[in-house]
């Protein structure tokens, strides 16, 4: 079955058309790995993806909810982690915001939870970013360079989480400049060329 | 209801992790207010006939500068992306952050407008059309605000814009406000421009969070 499914779809900055006719299946238990050169419209095809952005032609569809992770972490500055999340999870269905400490702990940010986001490095509000995947199951995932910043032991953590995703049956659309972390197998790639 | 309490609760964390952003145009009315009675002659009794005047767009004034604090930070940190794609409504979202910077900038403004209104020499009577008027106008007013700051939130320097985008629409909340201080001053009704200025608050805040909705989605386009 096919968690997420993009058909023709043509999309761009301004008047600059960057994709057009992208087609795009990802069925249960795939990794998407989109790259192609700086400009070339990934992050804007992602948010087309994640149901940012309406695509200016063609067809998005999911199966079920998408987590985002944008590049941006949406950490507000001046809250700390554990205020950020609780924040976010009270504005979802699928979140409680009990989970919030357990969310923490796994990404090892549990420690930092009282401090405010503009104290932490940007490895650790990365991983705060990161623990919203964990906050509620959804099937697809569409993320925006999730490694940026992250130290080794944060690498081999996010393919532990996304190995258990996809060991649950769930699919991942990212995009990254560096290499995918070791752990993370069977990758499918895609290349996007400038327009 | 839980989503009330998270938005409140969170706007009240960053009203207490960044006070400077609603003490600073408490301070600001203060002053604009103080210096006009400072410019006219001493002990001039026109000053009354002024002060409503000078209350209200002085309260106006200060409630404009936190405007582009509205949407703008959350729109820089990512938060913006996340509230629109999230379960809930993003016009629910939408009015739950408005009313609640209503709260924490528009009703001190309000509050603080009286003991001013006491320094500048109007007579008692006046303080409750004056308070109720100001609680309405400051509605408006980060209603009409909300608008503006959510067209103009992907703009560099949209804090310079927000005056000339705000203001003109506010010219009737300020013409009966005021008017209903001067109602009240002069022996006459202040509740019947009071009512208009409800009007409009209510107008606002029932059509303006979908506009505000829409052009916030429209920032990501």
């Amino acid at each position: 079955m096919d968690l997420l499914t993009l058909s023709g779809i043509v999309t761009g900055r301004g008047q600059r058309v960057l994709v057009s006719a992208f087609d795009l299946r990802l069925s249960a238990g795939a990794l998407m790995h989109l790259t192609g050169a700086n400009g070339t419209g990934k992050t804007t095809l992602l948010e087309v993806a994640a149901g940012l952005r309406a695509p200016w032609e063609g067809q998005v569809a999911a199966a079920g909810a998408r987590h985002w992770v944008g590049h941006r972490n949406a950490l507000s500055p001046a809250l700390t982690p554990s205020e950020n999340l609780q924040a976010w999870c009270c504005l979802q269905t699928d979140a409680r915001p009990e989970a919030v400490d357990a969310a923490l702990t796994r990404l090892g940010v549990f420690a930092q939870r009282f401090r405010v986001c503009r104290a932490l490095s940007a490895g650790q509000r990365r991983r705060v970013a990161l623990s919203r995947l964990c906050l509620a199951i959804r099937p697809v995932w569409v993320l925006d360079e999730p490694l940026d910043g992250l130290d080794q032991a944060g690498l081999a953590l996010f393919a532990s989480l996304v190995t258990d995703h996809r060991q649950r049956g769930g699919a991942v659309l990212v995009t990254s400049h560096q290499p995918l972390p070791d752990g993370i197998d069977d990758v499918e790639f895609r290349t996007l060329e400038a327009a | 209801m839980k989503v009330w309490r998270a938005l409140w609760r969170r706007e009240w964390q960053l009203a207490r992790a960044q006070a400077t952003d609603w003490l600073l145009p408490l301070a600001f009315y203060l002053l604009v207010a103080s210096l006009f009675a400072f410019g006219g002659k001493p002990n001039d009794p026109a000053l009354v006939g002024f002060a409503p005047s000078i209350l209200w767009v002085g309260a106006l004034l200060a409630a404009l500068m936190s405007l582009d604090r509205l949407f703008h930070p959350e729109f820089e940190d990512g938060t913006l992306e996340q509230w629109c794609l999230a379960d809930t409504p993003l016009p629910l979202i939408v009015t739950a952050k408005l009313l609640a910077h209503w709260l924490i900038q528009g009703v001190p403004l309000a509050v603080m407008a009286v003991p001013m209104a006491a320094a500048l020499g109007v007579p008692d009577n006046g303080w409750l059309p004056l308070l109720l008027g100001l609680l309405l106008g400051t509605l408006c007013l980060v209603m009409v605000g909300g608008l503006a700051s959510s067209l103009a939130v992907g703009l560099p320097r949209a804090g310079a814009l927000m005056p000339l985008l705000v203001l003109p629409l506010l010219a009737p909340v300020v013409i009966f406000g005021s008017g209903s201080v001067r109602a009240a001053l002069s022996g006459g009704d202040p509740v019947a421009p009071l009512y208009f200025v409800g009007f409009l608050a209510v107008l606002a805040m029932t059509a303006l969070p979908w506009a505000c909705a829409s052009a916030l989605r429209s920032a990501f386009d």
